[in-house]
């Protein structure tokens, strides 16, 4: 069969949309991550987010971020209006890199932490949570 | 002034000297992030905690950074270590202003 022009421009076209398709990424929800790490890209490394798969309400979602050796943690919700959740900083007498919280959660979306070790190096970890009912407001 | 914000905290009575201690923060606050509309359409401007901090006989264990995404009556948990017997103070920094405390003590042997 023989590819008209007509039938390569649509196909262009239903493949951009479809890369654009909502994903919610919110825009400069990376630039969040790399004004925390000053523009280096995290790697890989011990950090552990604890996040429900399925949140049944977008207004409360409980999770949990465990980082041994951080000095400090960012919670990020990617598809958020406003992509950063909270920041925190481990003082001397912290027991343990570890938290927990109840955050907002718009939409569908991935949830973020990146933790500063205290060798200044930067990891990070993501996890998919599925939102039924969003949480912020809108 | 935000009214009726409380806060509650969970801290162990006793604990053995070098434990990790969980430590469980409530505090009642709306949190108005800012992203809702009332009636007539104005936005809602945000209204939230944007700092907690616990310190263990004056050293600090904790200091977070709220943003408007913390859902209404934050809650944080997390692990302080505990060498000595002490107190452990709270404190919730309010947008507009107010700062709210709260205090624990524990026996460590």
């Amino acid at each position: 069969m023989k590819l008209t022009r007509r039938e390569a421009i649509a196909m262009g076209l239903g493949s951009t949309m479809v890369a654009m398709l909502p994903l919610r990424v919110s825009a400069g929800s990376h630039g969040a991550i790399m004004a925390f790490t000053g523009g280096v890209e995290p790697g890989e490394g011990n950090i552990t987010l604890s996040a429900p798969e399925i949140a049944e309400n977008g207004n409360t979602v409980p999770v949990g971020v465990d980082a041994p050796g951080a000095v400090e943690i960012m919670i990020l919700a990617m598809g958020n209006p406003n992509p950063q959740v909270a920041d925190f900083k481990f003082g001397p007498a912290a027991g343990a890199q570890e938290v927990s919280t109840r955050i907002r959660l718009a939409g569908t979306q991935d949830v973020v932490a990146v933790a500063k070790l205290a060798d200044g190096s930067f990891i990070q970890t993501s996890q998919n949570v599925k939102v039924t009912i969003g949480g912020c407001g809108g | 002034m935000a009214t009726g914000v409380k806060p509650r905290v969970k801290v162990p009575k006793t604990a053995a000297a070098g434990d990790s201690v969980t430590i469980k923060t409530l505090i009642s606050h709306k949190m108005e992030s800012g992203n809702r509309k009332d009636k007539e359409g104005n936005v809602i401007p945000r209204s939230i905690i944007n700092r907690f901090t616990c310190d263990f006989n004056g050293v600090n264990v904790i200091d977070m950074t709220m943003y408007p995404a913390i859902s209404t009556n934050p809650y944080v948990e997390f692990k302080a270590k505990v060498d000595a017997s002490g107190e452990f103070k709270f404190t919730w920094y309010d947008d507009d202003g107010d700062i709210y405390e709260a205090a624990k003590s524990i026996t460590v042997s």
